[in-house]
C-alpha cells in the first residue's frame, strides 16, 4: 500500500516532502479545531492568521538563500524594528513638515527608503562575511544588538503612530483587503497562469523529447492549484466585515452604506506582497544565474569559485537581498500595527530561521525551498496562534514550539535518509 | 631545443615559463618551464608535494603566479582566476571533480556559463538536452539526468566532470589525478577518451603521482621534485625505471633534458 503510493507520487513527479508538510499542517489545523470547539478552521481566525504570518513570511523566503549559502542571520529581527522606526519617523513627523500630512506620495517615498536602507544594512553585513571573512553568525549577532539600539535611538524610544492612512492599508486590516470581487479576480488570474504555466513546461519537455508524466496527471495537478486557489479566495470573501466598520468606510468616502449589504475582506494585501515575493524568489531560485550559484555556492563553495562563481560578491548579494525583503516586512509589520514602536520584531529572528528550517532548508547548505520557507511560516503561526486560542500558558508556548522546531528538523533528517537525498 | 625541433618549429599550445609560487615562504613552485603542442599528452610527474598540482592550477586560474610567464599560442596572457583560463579555452578536470554535489548533471556541466533564454532566465531545459547529447557519448548507460550528482556513483560523476570540461570546445585539457577514484573498467574508458581528444588536437597534462597511471598515454613527461623540475623526457627515450628514478631520487637519465632540479653530477 505504502509502496503503491510512493509510486504513484513518484509517476506523477510529486515532491512527497511537500506533501508531507501540507499533511502535517492540516493535521495541526484539525487538532486546533477540535481543541477550540470549531474557532480554529473559521473564515476569521483563516485571515487573521494569513495576515499575521505574512512578515515572516517574507523575510523566509530571504534566509532560505542565506542559509542555502550555509551562512545565517540573526539580525533580521532587528533591523525590522530599525526600519520600522525610521520609516515610521519619516512619515509620522518629517514628511508631513516638508509636503503636508496625507500627501499621497509620502506612503511610496517612506517605502523606498526603507527598501533602500535594508538593502544597505544587508550589504554591508554581507561585506564584512563575504571580503572580510567574519563569520556571519557574529556579524548578525553584532547586528542584532545594533540595530535594535538603533531602533531606540530613531525616537529616542517613543512609539510612533499615527502612520499614513494609504501606508496602513499593507497591514490588512478591515480596509487594507482586496474585497470579494477582485480577490475572485486575484484568484481567476492566478489559477490560470498556475494552469498555463503547468502545460507550457510540459510542453517544452516534449518538444525536447524528454519523458513526461500521463497528461491524466497533469490536467488532476492543474485542477488541484486551481481548486487551492479558488479555495482560499472563498474563505477569505466569508468573513464579512462587520456592519459598523463597513459604515465607517462608506462613511470616510462620504456616501452611506446600502441597507443589507455585507461586504466581505476578501484577500489581505500583505498576502498579495506575501505571494508576489514568493513568487519573485520563486523565479529568482530556479530560473536565474544568480539564483543557481546561491544553491551551487552552498552545496560545494569551491566548486562554483572554480567555475567561475564569484562567491564573496555573492555574499554580498545575498544579505542585501535579506535586508530589502525586512524592509518590506518591516512595512506590513508596522502597517498592521498601524504604528512603530522600539521592540518591533523582537525575537523575529528566531521565527523567520525556524520558518525555513521547518520548511525543509538545511543548516549544512545547498537545499531549500521557497514554498518550504512559507509553509514553515504558516505552521509556526499556526501553533502559536492555535494554543493562543485554547488558552496555554505563555511559558509552555514557547516549550511547545521549540519541541515543534527540533522534531520536524528530525523528522527531515530521516527523510532525507531514508530517500537517500 | 631539441623538443622544439621534434615539433617541426610549431608553436606550442601552452609555454610556461620560469613559474613561481611561494605559500608563507615555502616555495611550492620554483622556477619551472613546461610546455604542451597541440594533439599532445604532457604527463607531469612527481611525489604528493611535489608542486605538480600547484604549478598546473596557475595555469587553470585557481592559483595566482608569483612571477614567471604563460604564453597561450605564443600569445603573453594573463590568468588570474578560473573564468581567465575558461576564456583561454582551458578546461581543468580536478581530482576533487569540482561538482556542486546538490545540483544535477546538467546544471553541473553548464556551471558559469548556463544557457538563457531570450528573458535572461535559465534554460533548463535545453542544458537538459544538450547534457543529454554529450552524455550520451561518453557514458552511453548515463540516465540519472534529474537526480542531484551526489546519488552518482564514482564513474558517473567522473564522466560528468568530463563533460563539463570538453562540452565546451576545450584546446587545453588539464586532468589532475583523472583514474585515482575509478576501476579498472572506467580507467581504460578514461585511457580511451584521451586518444580520442588528442586525435580531435586537444593538447592534454595528465597530473599524477603513479607512473602507471601515465607512462603509456603519454607522449612526454615532466617530472617535479620539492618545487623544481627534476627534467622533461619523451617517453619513447625514456625507460618507466628510469622516469621512477626521476620521481623518487631526482636522477635524470640521459634520454631527457635536465632541469633545476636534477641531481647534481648525474647525466
Amino acid at each position: 500500500m505504502r509502496d503503491t503510493l510512493s509510486r504513484s507520487f513518484r509517476t506523477l513527479q510529486i515532491d512527497t516532502r511537500l506533501v508531507g508538510m501540507i499533511a502535517a499542517l492540516l493535521i495541526v489545523w484539525v487538532v486546533f479545531d477540535l481543541l477550540t470547539d470549531g474557532r480554529f478552521l473559521t473564515p476569521r481566525n483563516l485571515f487573521n492568521l494569513s495576515v499575521q504570518t505574512a512578515s515572516v513570511a517574507v523575510m523566509a523566503t530571504g534566509m532560505v538563500f542565506i542559509i542555502v549559502t550555509r551562512h545565517i542571520d540573526l539580525s533580521v529581527g532587528s533591523l525590522l524594528g530599525f526600519i520600522g522606526m525610521t520609516i515610521g519617523w519619516l512619515q509620522a513627523q518629517v514628511l508631513p513638515d516638508l509636503l503636508g500630512i496625507g500627501h499621497p506620495a509620502i506612503w511610496v517615498i517612506t517605502i523606498f527608503c526603507g527598501a533602500l536602507i535594508g538593502a544597505s544594512v544587508g550589504a554591508l553585513q554581507g561585506y564584512i562575511v563575504g571580503y572580510l571573512a567574519v563569520p556571519a553568525f557574529i556579524v548578525t549577532l553584532g547586528g542584532l544588538l545594533v540595530w535594535r539600539g538603533a531602533a531606540w535611538w530613531v525616537t529616542s524610544g517613543q512609539t510612533v503612530a499615527p502612520l499614513d492612512s494609504t501606508f496602513t492599508l499593507l497591514g490588512g486590516g478591515a480596509e487594507g483587503t482586496l474585497g470579494a470581487t477582485w480577490s475572485w479576480l486575484l484568484a481567476a488570474v492566478c489559477a490560470l497562469a498556475a494552469v498555463v504555466l503547468l502545460f507550457l513546461s510540459r510542453k517544452r519537455k516534449i518538444d525536447h523529447g524528454f519523458a513526461v508524466k500521463p497528461l491524466a496527471a497533469d490536467v488532476v495537478l492543474a485542477g488541484l492549484f486551481a481548486a487551492v486557489i479558488f479555495g482560499f479566495a472563498a474563505v477569505m470573501n466569508a468573513y464579512a466585515i462587520p456592519a459598523r466598520a463597513a459604515a465607517r468606510m462608506f462613511e470616510a468616502r462620504g456616501e452611506t452604506m446600502p441597507e443589507g449589504l455585507i461586504l466581505s475582506h476578501g484577500i489581505a494585501i500583505p498576502v498579495i506582497i506575501v505571494l508576489v515575493v514568493a513568487t519573485v524568489m520563486t523565479v529568482i531560485a530556479k530560473r536565474t544565474r544568480f539564483g543557481r550559484y546561491v544553491f551551487a555556492t552552498g552545496g560545494n563553495p569551491d566548486a562554483a569559485e572554480l567555475a567561475g562563481v564569484d562567491t564573496k560578491l555573492l555574499t554580498v548579494k545575498v544579505f542585501a537581498l535579506m535586508g530589502f525583503l525586512t524592509a518590506i516586512a518591516a512595512v506590513i509589520a508596522s502597517a498592521r500595527l498601524r504604528s512603530a514602536a522600539n521592540d518591533l520584531g523582537t525575537l523575529d529572528e528566531l521565527r523567520v530561521i525556524a520558518a525555513a528550517v521547518i520548511g525543509g532548508t538545511a543548516l549544512s547548505g545547498g537545499i531549500g525551498t521557497i514554498y518550504g520557507a512559507i509553509l514553515g511560516a504558516v505552521v509556526m503561526q499556526s501553533l502559536q496562534s492555535g494554543m493562543a486560542m485554547v488558552g496555554v500558558d505563555a511559558p509552555l508556548q514557547s516549550i511547545v514550539v521549540g519541541v515543534v522546531l527540533v522534531l520536524a528538523v528530525l523528522a527531515d533528517i530521516i527523510y532525507r535518509r531514508k530517500t537517500g537525498d | 631545443m631539441d623538443t622544439q625541433t621534434s615539433h617541426n618549429g610549431q608553436t606550442p599550445l601552452v609555454e610556461m615559463e620560469d613559474i613561481h609560487i611561494a605559500f608563507g615562504g615555502v616555495k611550492a613552485v620554483d622556477g619551472v618551464d613546461v610546455d604542451l603542442y597541440p594533439g599532445e599528452v604532457v604527463g607531469l610527474l612527481g611525489h604528493n608535494g611535489a608542486g605538480k598540482s600547484t604549478l598546473i592550477k596557475t595555469l587553470s586560474g585557481a592559483y595566482r603566479r608569483d612571477s614567471g610567464s604563460i604564453r597561450i599560442n605564443g600569445q603573453e596572457v594573463t590568468i588570474e582566476n578560473p573564468r581567465d583560463a575558461r576564456r583561454h579555452n582551458i578546461e581543468t578536470i580536478y581530482q576533487t571533480l569540482a561538482l556542486a554535489d546538490n545540483l544535477d548533471a546538467a546544471s553541473n556541466i553548464f556551471l558559469g556559463r548556463e544557457l538563457v533564454s531570450a528573458g535572461g532566465f535559465l534554460d533548463d531545459d535545453r542544458m537538459e538536452a544538450e547534457t543529454r547529447k554529450i552524455m550520451g557519448r561518453l557514458n552511453p548507460n548515463f540516465q540519472k539526468f534529474a537526480a542531484p550528482v551526489k546519488a552518482l556513483s564514482g564513474g558517473q560523476r567522473q564522466s560528468v566532470a568530463i563533460a563539463r570540461a570538453i562540452y565546451f570546445d576545450a584546446r587545453v585539457l588539464i586532468m589532475d589525478e583523472p583514474t585515482a577514484a575509478l576501476g579498472p573498467q572506467e580507467t581504460a574508458q578514461v585511457g580511451e577518451l584521451i586518444k580520442q581528444l588528442k586525435s580531435e588536437g586537444i593538447g592534454i597534462f595528465l597530473i599524477s603521482h603513479d607512473i602507471h597511471d601515465v607512462f603509456d598515454l603519454a607522449d612526454r613527461v615532466s617530472v617535479m621534485k620539492n618545487g623544481q623540475l627534476v627534467g622533461s623526457a619523451r617517453t619513447e627515450d625514456v625507460t618507466k625505471d628510469e622516469v621512477l628514478g626521476m620521481i623518487i631520487l631526482g636522477k635524470c637519465p640521459p634520454g631527457a633534458t635536465p632541469g633545476p632540479g636534477a641531481l647534481d653530477g648525474d647525466g
